[in-house]
């Protein structure tokens, strides 16, 4: 072994972003110098991205368990059980860090690397979707990074045949040097196939599938750990490079392979690569492993042993097989024209083991690698709560901000964006962006359907952390409800800045707080989630941004509804309006404050009138239903008369509270018979009432004035357009 | 029907195809894999469908053009075989040679993906007998490259034997020359369209638009189950 000198050793380990008592730790285990491949592998298993090192105490906290639950946090995706002996496995993953360095090709691997989350368990991907957060879109800047990562996305979901079927997308300076980019991945699988990536069996064969290995990614995880400063652009090369061509082959090989038997263990290889699969699948089977990286498929010429264990080249998988099956797989996948290479073997040793050209590389004891990995309580401090916001004049009156509003960069049409997303690959797309609250998907074959969303409200997430956190549940829960589906199981991606602030740490652990009671008083459990820290640039720091990716059931698709306006129905607004203006984006965007508390969240009351609301559309009372979040009420009316080019006569009346607050649990109900579904809300206890009817050409209030639905749509198609061209 | 699929490496749509046409038939289509090296006996209808065959690495269709079953294809309508491409089925069949001209970048040189809506332009082939003859229909569009594209000989003689089968009715979104989404062989036995029927086979999922079309083709090869 070439061990590297003292004095080089502890330099290397701070250049890759190892604490000094991280390294004293590495040392102890090793109880020798390291080589530079253990070096490596260390400072990237240890890394705030593979190791949750700063998040894991608070992590515990959030409810993961239910009875329909069949794989919580801890697997490469999180599992549910959906019926009729199918499972939706699904996992949502941030690409942040290389998104902002290299837009197309960041959003594109995060796009491929949560694809492979969800295939390698054994599920055909069915559904993207997408959280995003651009800077201040009158930057130059932010459009090119938009742009990109649009394209990205595009890129890579419409060649692999994925339908990239929702996401959200807001605008803030917060963001002007740290976009977010998080993709999430719906599959379906039998529930009695679920494959996991614990390795089993003495001698078993490891294999690599994939594409070949290349220098792309070296120490991505490690970037990916670190704030930003004036040179990050210069990191490129930690960027990898996306082949969703290889993806689709990877696809389809990965699950003919998955029908036959010969498979022990799978895992994709994405940060870290082979370290991280090789590390994860041997300790979590308690197993050693020994690897000849001679036998790795290589793109590129003279690769070290260094740069093939950290490399981050995308599309690729290490399989634990059945002894004597490798021809079973071999030709599987060179029929898919894909590499397929037996790189080494489990032991009983506990050890991982790297030879290269003849030497060993890497000997390193599994077990402490992670049950010694590094903890931290960090220090938190609270986010201060908000004084209460005294009252504020309209300066523009109601129908003018509605025009403003619905032109506004979050809450304008986001056509431009999903018309490049192919959303209807598969055959199965039932409700598509800007149809319903969520997106709707048909599992094939089946009469039932999964409802899926992503949401999160960052700045009420900065006013009020807990409050924030317990939102972006209720609201991801609402949406779905909205469609008629149950919601099940959310996963989700934690963004935030540096944890070694108290002040940033004192958010992550009031979101999660918020989110575990959300979660808890919801039925609403996370099964899969993604920690992205470190979300600073210059010292800046991100809005802090827990995106929950939630998915529902509902057992017959003819019954969901969406959201267009319908052309004869009653609208009744179901939940409580008390006109909270604080941190609403008509206090931001008309008057020009961003203050006060945000919404306070009554979970009992979310349940409660959620329950109410998807009753109602399962027993076929409700033509159309759409729940209220940004822009409040008059908002919401605007968004389903121009789903539909519908319009109505509203006779319900109030203040810029009334119209604009955003106030949670509740939703617009089209109906029939506005009347019955009053009778019944009271029975029920949930607060109703009549706002007017649907018909004609414009949204006409009582005694405040009228617009039509083509000026509403014009200001509202024309704007993310006109932004994009810099107008 | 005895309809088969291509499946080449990257193609996307071939699952949504065999759903469209199991619908109007009640039998699953053969999937053959490009490098099969001959086509089942006796069958009515050949489909390319759409996806990204190779990855559309070199031109959009250009690879699967000189795959082994291609060659095997092309026999087929040379024979008088009926061949139905979509979207990179298309661009394959273009490739090919199996029809004229080209499929360019998108006019905006962005992907599209909405609804598009065509006029049928003649009603009188397999493909466009569940149509009336200027009917209206729509269908979703998803490419990269659906912007056709030849010469000024090639267009007169298109239009002038009537082999442009189907018009963009609405907006031309991806700059074809004359709105063109979908043209035919001389024998009226090979047609080539960019936007996707298969997908609008469905009251609850996008629309039952596209259902006459393989209606149709079920009942042309209806003699031939």
């Amino acid at each position: 072994m070439e061990l590297l000198p003292a004095d080089r050793a502890s330099q290397l380990a701070a250049q890759f972003g190892l604490k000094p008592d991280e390294f004293e730790r590495a040392l102890a285990i090793l109880g020798r110098q390291p080589t530079l491949t253990e070096l490596g592998i260390f400072s990237v298993m240890w890394s705030e991205h593979c190791s949750y090192k700063s998040s894991r105490v608070w992590l515990k906290q959030l409810p993961t368990k239910a009875p329909w639950v069949i794989q919580g946090p801890g697997e490469n995706a999180g599992v549910i059980d959906i019926g009729e002996g199918l499972a939706a496995v699904f996992k949502m993953e941030s690409h942040n860090h290389p998104s902002f360095i290299e837009p197309y090709s960041g959003a594109a691997t995060g796009v491929g690397g949560i694809l492979r989350d969800v295939f390698t368990m054994g599920a055909r991907p069915v559904a993207n979707l997408n959280a995003l957060r651009f800077g201040d879109p009158k930057l130059p800047r932010t459009r090119r990074i938009l742009d990109g990562v649009v394209r990205g996305i595009g890129g890579y979901g419409n060649c692999v045949g994925v339908p990239t079927v929702g996401g959200e997308v807001n605008f803030h300076p917060a963001y002007n040097g740290n976009p977010l980019v998080n993709a999430m991945t719906v599959g379906i699988a039998p529930a009695d196939r679920i494959f996991t990536a614990a390795a089993s069996g003495v001698g078993n064969p490891v294999v690599y599938v994939g594409s070949k290995t290349g220098r792309d990614g070296i120490h991505g995880a490690t970037m990916s750990s670190a704030e930003f400063d004036k040179d990050s652009e210069e990191k490129r090369p930690t960027v990898q490079i996306g082949d969703p061509f290889a993806e689709k082959l990877l696809i389809e090989a990965c699950l003919e392979l998955m029908a036959t038997d010969a498979i022990v263990a799978i895992q994709d290889m994405g940060a870290a690569g082979l370290t991280s699969s090789g590390v994860e699948m041997a300790g979590k089977g308690g197993m050693g492993v020994e690897l000849v990286l001679d036998d790795v498929p290589q793109r590129e010429e003279g690769m070290s042993a260094y740069e093939m264990m950290l490399s981050e080249s995308q599309e690729r998988m290490l399989l634990i097989l059945k002894p004597g099956r490798e021809a079973v797989a071999e030709a599987i996948f060179h029929k898919w024209e894909l590499d397929f290479a037996v790189i080494g073997h489990l032991t009983d040793t506990g050890r991982i083991v790297i030879r290269h050209k003849g030497q060993i590389e890497a000997d390193i004891l599994l077990a402490p690698l992670e049950s010694e990995a590094p903890l931290y309580h960090r220090p938190t401090e609270e986010t201060p709560k908000q004084p209460p916001l005294p009252p504020v004049a309209d300066p523009v009156g109601i129908i003018p901000a509605l025009k403003t509003l619905v032109a506004s960069p979050d809450l304008c049409s986001r056509r431009w964006i999903w018309d490049q997303y192919d959303a209807q690959v598969g055959g199965q797309t039932s409700k598509r962006p800007g149809q319903a609250d969520a997106a709707v998907v048909r599992v094939e074959g089946k009469r039932r359907a999964l409802a899926m969303t992503t949401d999160c409200t960052p700045r009420y997430v900065v006013a009020d952390p807990e409050a924030g956190g317990a939102q972006a549940v209720a609201e991801a829960w609402r949406n779905i409800t909205a469609t008629g589906a149950l919601p099940l199981a959310i996963t989700d991606n934690m963004n935030f800045g540096n944890p070694e602030k108290p002040r940033i740490m004192g958010q992550f652990a009031a979101a999660v707080r918020g989110m575990a009671a959300a979660c808890t008083a919801l039925d609403f459990p996370v099964v899969s989630g993604n920690v992205s820290l470190y979300n600073e640039t210059e010292g800046q720091p991100i809005l802090p941004t827990p995106a929950i990716g939630g998915v529902g059931v509902i057992e017959d698709l003819a019954n969901a509804v969406g959201l267009s306006m319908p052309a004869k129905a009653e609208l009744v607004l179901i939940g409580a309006t008390a006109g909270h203006l604080g941190q609403s984006i008509w206090l931001r965007d008309i008057a020009g404050q961003e203050a006060g508390p945000p919404p306070p969240v009554d979970l009992a009351a979310e349940r409660r009138n959620g329950d109410f609301v998807r009753a109602q559309i399962l027993a076929g009372k409700v033509l159309a239903c759409h729940d209220l979040s940004d822009g409040g009420l008059l908002v919401a009316l605007a968004e389903m008369a121009m789903a539909s080019g519908i319009g109505a006569v509203i006779s319900a009346s109030g203040d810029h509270g009334f119209w604009f607050g955003e106030d949670q649990a509740r939703y617009i109900l089209a109906v029939p018979d506005a009347a019955a579904l009053l009778a019944e809300a009271q029975a029920a206890g949930v607060p109703a009432q009549k706002l007017g009817v649907s018909g004609g050409e414009s949204l006409e209030l009582d005694r405040i004035g009228s617009i039509s639905v083509a000026e509403l749509t014009d200001a509202h198609e024309s704007a993310l357009p006109k932004l994009m061209e810099g107008i | 029907m005895k309809a088969a699929i291509i499946v080449f490496p990257g193609t996307n749509r071939e699952r949504d195809m065999a759903i469209a046409l199991e619908r109007v038939t009640g039998r699953k289509p053969a999937m053959l894999w490009h490098r099969d090296t001959a086509l089942p006996q006796g069958l009515d209808l050949v489909v390319l469908p759409g996806g990204f065959s190779y990855g559309d690495y070199l031109r959009c269709g250009a690879m699967a053009a000189q795959s082994p079953l291609m060659a095997e294809v092309k026999a087929f309508a040379a024979r008088g075989g009926h061949v139905l491409g979509v979207c990179n089925g298309f661009q394959m069949l273009c490739e090919a040679g199996l029809l004229p001209g080209a499929l360019l970048k998108n006019a905006s040189l962005r992907f599209l993906a909405m609804d598009c809506t065509m006029r049928v332009e003649r009603a009188d082939t397999v493909y466009t007998r569940g149509y009336q003859q200027g009917q209206e229909f729509k269908a979703t569009m998803a490419h990269g490259d659906g912007n056709y594209f030849c010469d000024a000989e090639t267009l007169a003689r298109l239009e002038g034997e009537r082999l442009v089968s189907l018009r963009y009715s609405g907006a031309n979104r991806n700059g074809s020359i004359n709105a063109i989404a979908g043209i035919l062989s001389p024998n009226l036995r090979v047609m080539g369209m960019m936007p996707h029927p298969e997908n609008c086979v469905d009251p609850l999922v996008g629309g039952e638009d596209g259902l006459p079309m393989f209606q149709g083709l079920a009942e042309s090869f209806l003699t031939a189950a």
